[in-house]
């Protein structure tokens, strides 16, 4: 007798003009003490099942059929049942931690609430209780910090108040939906580690609901791969990721960026199980014409020296003392040589992104100097020169829901900037130019006339990457262009972006906080921590022998999904 | 064949569709649309033009309605005090009443948008001076505002311009008193466009500040301001009416909803109810269907209040 038994579990989004299907004929068991892990793309129904356990599905979605048993009770559809269910059988962890608590009550009143409604104990019992649990799930002093509020803990330590919350009233169920994605890599590790003490010391059957295979295997016991609503494949981790039956898993697995070796181009398979192996090459050709033939003589593009920048919130009326103001960059240099990618690596906080906008522009430097082709970017009064580098610098966003203007047709964001540098071209020549940036981009000419919205991430990453490739750049900066989209689809960007850098000698600086995906773009990289440089040298040498302790410790700690191998 | 085609395409649009089913919108968009349409052919929809001296007679000066005693079935809702149908009256000062309601919120909303994309986009001490002027000006009553501009218009503008130039003193002084909602509405909204990625990127390129916040953040506003203006349509109206009603709006000459109404007060002890009574129903109906129609607007253009 199974603890969880998921039987024939059909869910469905009924909207005005279709019916989605996130979950057909869901069928899986869980036992006490195992950790299973569903993965799959984004709308693939990973989430859609954790939330029909505790039957919080928002409408229009409805279970159509199927029945979910704990401990051989019959909870689906019963809602008084799975009230009593939630919190005290079943507890849940969401994705972020900012938004999962009440920040207008301290933590000791969130906890005492949960624990009273569930459990029949006095204040003064339930706080004890409180403490424990704050105890258990690693959080320091925690007799005083029960008293503070959730906006004075970190994003770490708050996901840790988040398990408590979910642990407080003994549940034998814990579903964690993306627990890890919105945290950094070292406390990423650390609330895995928590996860898997804790599904130990308290035999726990816990579900985790992730995008990353790293978490995957070095976590999970069981996993699901899911795929439109169907599960394409389950077993135990090891089978699943070293020998994958379906294609949809080996595709999952394949596409993941190795972290133990450099590969040259990511493997893709198409849905029909066979690789994919095209390129841009012969695409490319047209924009090579327009542009004229490129070298890269390995000159010096960017010398990015001493930048310190100082955030500041003062008023028009007082400056704020420096002790006050926020560092994001403190002294930091780097050089940037023509062909090569360069990686800026590093937690949240540590200023990848203030470099990208200091050097396309968006934030002027408190201090320091930064030149292209040894022409200074900004002038004595932190004025940016746009007209010294003619849009040679593009960048390329992260979100791509909202890095493009949902107004404009996508012939009109890919043509606005060529309009823009070749003033009074022809219409005809604008839509050859216009058509060639969306064939090296791989997508139709059809999309053309349609609204970005009408595009996935990673179709939108692409229309993105054509607009920036619009104004003739030489230097692309790629601020986490892959962390918004799926593994396979991260792969195919990927891949891309290799291409085109290679047919068009571009040269790259590629932000990331995913050391994988680094390690796989960028010849040499730099290591940021709050703002301070630690360590600048080739990639390999780096990952082989990192000589900074916590380049050391990111690498140690980054989840691999070769651990299990 | 081809209404049901157009139908059946704005029926696939999500706004069309939470049109056709709110029986609110589609009859308060209709009844706007009938009174807008008669009020602009007034010259072919009116029984009677009042305003041409051959038709009037004060013969028939305060004949009731239809359906009371003493009616006559020529003039459906009576006469007033000079032998004007009423209905005529009213369908011709309906259009005074809309032109000055357009005008004005136009004027507003051009102002507006133009100071709250601005001071959003600029920031700074620009902004600060902007957003404090809105401050000032909203705690200004706007009927004291328009009261205050119409005082200051008749003191510069001769007397013998003055029935010309009503009209545009009108608009002027409405407008200038509903342009802190638009300013601050669109100054929000571009704060929250201006720190997306698509505008960043346009600043990368090397696009201009104007070409930025006109080309690029405007368009993405605009729903909110449609909003607003729907509904500062209706308030605009209301104050034309007001003021006319004060003696301060459009002549007497041409008159106005509001102008209906203040001749009809001075007979409503005296009998003659329907003489102030029927403008006062027409406009309300009228800002009733124009803010119904905001309303509606207001809830089908939230993504966040959005039905499935």
């Amino acid at each position: 007798m199974s603890f969880l038994k998921v039987k024939n579990l059909n869910i469905n989004y009924k909207t005005r003009k279709e019916n989605i299907i996130a979950s057909q004929e869901v069928a899986f068991t869980l036992e006490k003490g195992e950790i299973l892990g569903i993965v799959g793309e984004s709308g693939s129904g990973k989430s859609t099942i954790a939330n029909a356990i505790i039957n919080l599905i928002d409408p229009p979605g409805k279970i159509t059929d199927g029945s979910i048993e704990i401990d051989g009770q019959q909870i689906c559809k019963n809602e008084n049942l799975i009230q009593i269910a939630r919190g005290k059988k079943i507890g849940f962890i969401f994705q972020d931690p900012q938004t999962s608590l009440n920040p207008l009550f301290k933590i000791k009143d969130q906890l005492i609430e949960t624990i009273q409604t569930h459990l029949n104990l006095n204040y003064s019992q339930a706080l004890q209780r409180s403490i424990q649990l704050l105890k258990e799930v690693g959080i320091e002093e925690a007799e005083k910090r029960i008293d503070d509020y959730p906006h004075q803990f970190s994003g770490g330590m708050r996901q840790r108040v988040v398990i408590a919350l979910a642990i407080s009233c003994e549940p034998d169920l814990l579903i964690a939906d993306e627990p890890t994605t919105a945290l950094d890599v070292s406390i990423q590790f650390q609330i895995l580690n928590l996860l898997k003490d804790l599904t130990k010391n308290r035999n726990l059957a816990v579900i985790i609901i992730t995008h990353d295979m790293g978490v995957i295997a070095e976590t999970t016991d069981r996993v699901i791969v899911m795929r439109y609503g169907i599960i394409v494949e389950q077993g135990p981790t090891k089978q699943i990721l070293t020998n994958p039956q379906s294609n949809e898993a080996k595709s999952l697995v394949i596409s993941v960026p190795p972290t133990n070796k450099k590969i040259n181009r990511f493997k893709l398979i198409n849905p029909k199980g066979h690789e994919i192996t095209n390129n841009s090459a012969s695409i490319t050709k047209n924009i090579i014409k327009t542009w004229g033939i490129r070298e890269n003589k390995n000159q010096r593009l960017l010398n990015f020296s001493n930048v310190s920048k100082i955030f500041d919130d003062g008023s028009i009326f007082k400056k704020v003392s420096a002790t006050k103001s926020v560092k994001a960059l403190d002294n930091v240099s780097f050089e940037l040589f023509e062909g090569e990618t360069l990686g800026l690596v590093g937690e949240s906080g540590s200023g990848k992104s203030t470099i990208a906008k200091i050097i396309t522009g968006l934030l002027h430097p408190t201090k320091g100097s930064i030149s292209y082709y040894d022409k200074s970017l900004f002038d004595q009064n932190h004025k940016y020169k746009s007209f010294k580098n003619n849009g040679e610098i593009q960048m390329i966003f992260q979100d791509p829901y909202s890095s493009l203007n949902p107004r404009f047709k996508v012939k009109d964001i890919i043509a606005e900037p060529l309009k823009f540098y070749q003033r009074g071209i022809g219409i005809d020549n604008l839509y050859q130019n216009v058509n060639d940036l969306i064939d090296i981009v791989g997508m139709t000419r059809q999309s053309l006339n349609r609204y970005p919205h009408e595009f996935s991430g990673g179709q939108r990453q692409r229309i993105s990457i054509a607009r920036a490739l619009a104004t003739r750049p030489r230097l692309l900066i790629c601020d986490e262009p892959t962390s918004a989209l799926d593994v396979t689809i991260q792969a195919q960007i990927l891949n891309l972006l290799k291409d085109i850098q290679d047919e068009l000698h571009l040269t790259m600086l590629f932000i990331s906080h995913d050391l994988p995906v680094i390690r796989q773009m960028c010849n040499r990289i730099v290591v940021l921590k709050n703002g301070i440089v630690c360590e600048t040298n080739n990639s390999e040498d780096l990952f082989n022998s990192p000589k900074h302790s916590y380049t050391e410790e990111l690498i140690k700690l980054m989840p691999k999904i070769e651990s299990i191998i | 064949m081809f209404l049901f085609k157009t139908y059946k395409k704005l029926n696939d649009t999500d706004i069309g569709y939470s049109f056709f089913n709110s029986k609110i919108a589609i009859i308060s968009l209709g009844v706007f649309l009938i009174i807008f349409i008669c009020s602009f052919l007034a010259e072919f929809v009116a029984p009677y033009d009042p305003f041409d001296p051959m038709n009037i007679s004060l013969m028939d000066a305060f004949i009731p309605p239809v359906w009371s005693q003493g009616g006559d079935p020529n003039f459906l809702l009576g006469t007033d005090q000079q032998g004007r149908d009423m209905l005529s009256t009213m369908i011709f000062g309906s259009r005074i009443s809309l032109i000055v309601g357009f005008s004005s919120i136009l004027f507003a909303m051009f102002l507006g948008v133009f100071l709250g994309i601005t001071s959003g986009y600029i920031g700074g001490r620009y902004e600060i001076i902007v957003m404090r002027l809105t401050d000032v000006q909203l705690t200004i009553p706007s009927i004291l505002m328009a009261l205050l501009v119409d005082g200051i218009a008749r003191a510069i503008i001769s007397k013998s311009m003055h029935y010309d130039m009503a009209i545009y003193v009108l608009i002027f002084a409405i407008g200038i008193s509903e342009w802190p909602q638009f300013a601050r509405v669109t100054r929000a909204s571009t704060l929250v466009e201006k720190n997306k990625e698509y505008v960043s990127a346009a600043k990368i390129i090397g696009f201009s500040n104007l070409y930025i916040m006109f080309k690029h953040i405007l368009p993405n506003i605009l729903r909110p301001v449609l909003v607003i203006a729907t509904i500062g349509l209706a308030l605009a109206i209301i104050t034309e009416s007001t003021l006319s009603f004060l003696g301060v709006g459009v002549p007497p000459t041409t008159p106005s909803l509001g102008t209906l109404i203040r001749f009809g007060n001075n007979f409503l002890f005296s009998g003659e109810w329907w003489i102030t009574f029927f403008p006062a129903i027409f406009l309300v109906i009228l800002a009733l269907s124009i803010n119904l129609l905001g309303d509606w607007m207001r809830d089908a253009l939230n993504p966040k209040l959005k039905k499935r």
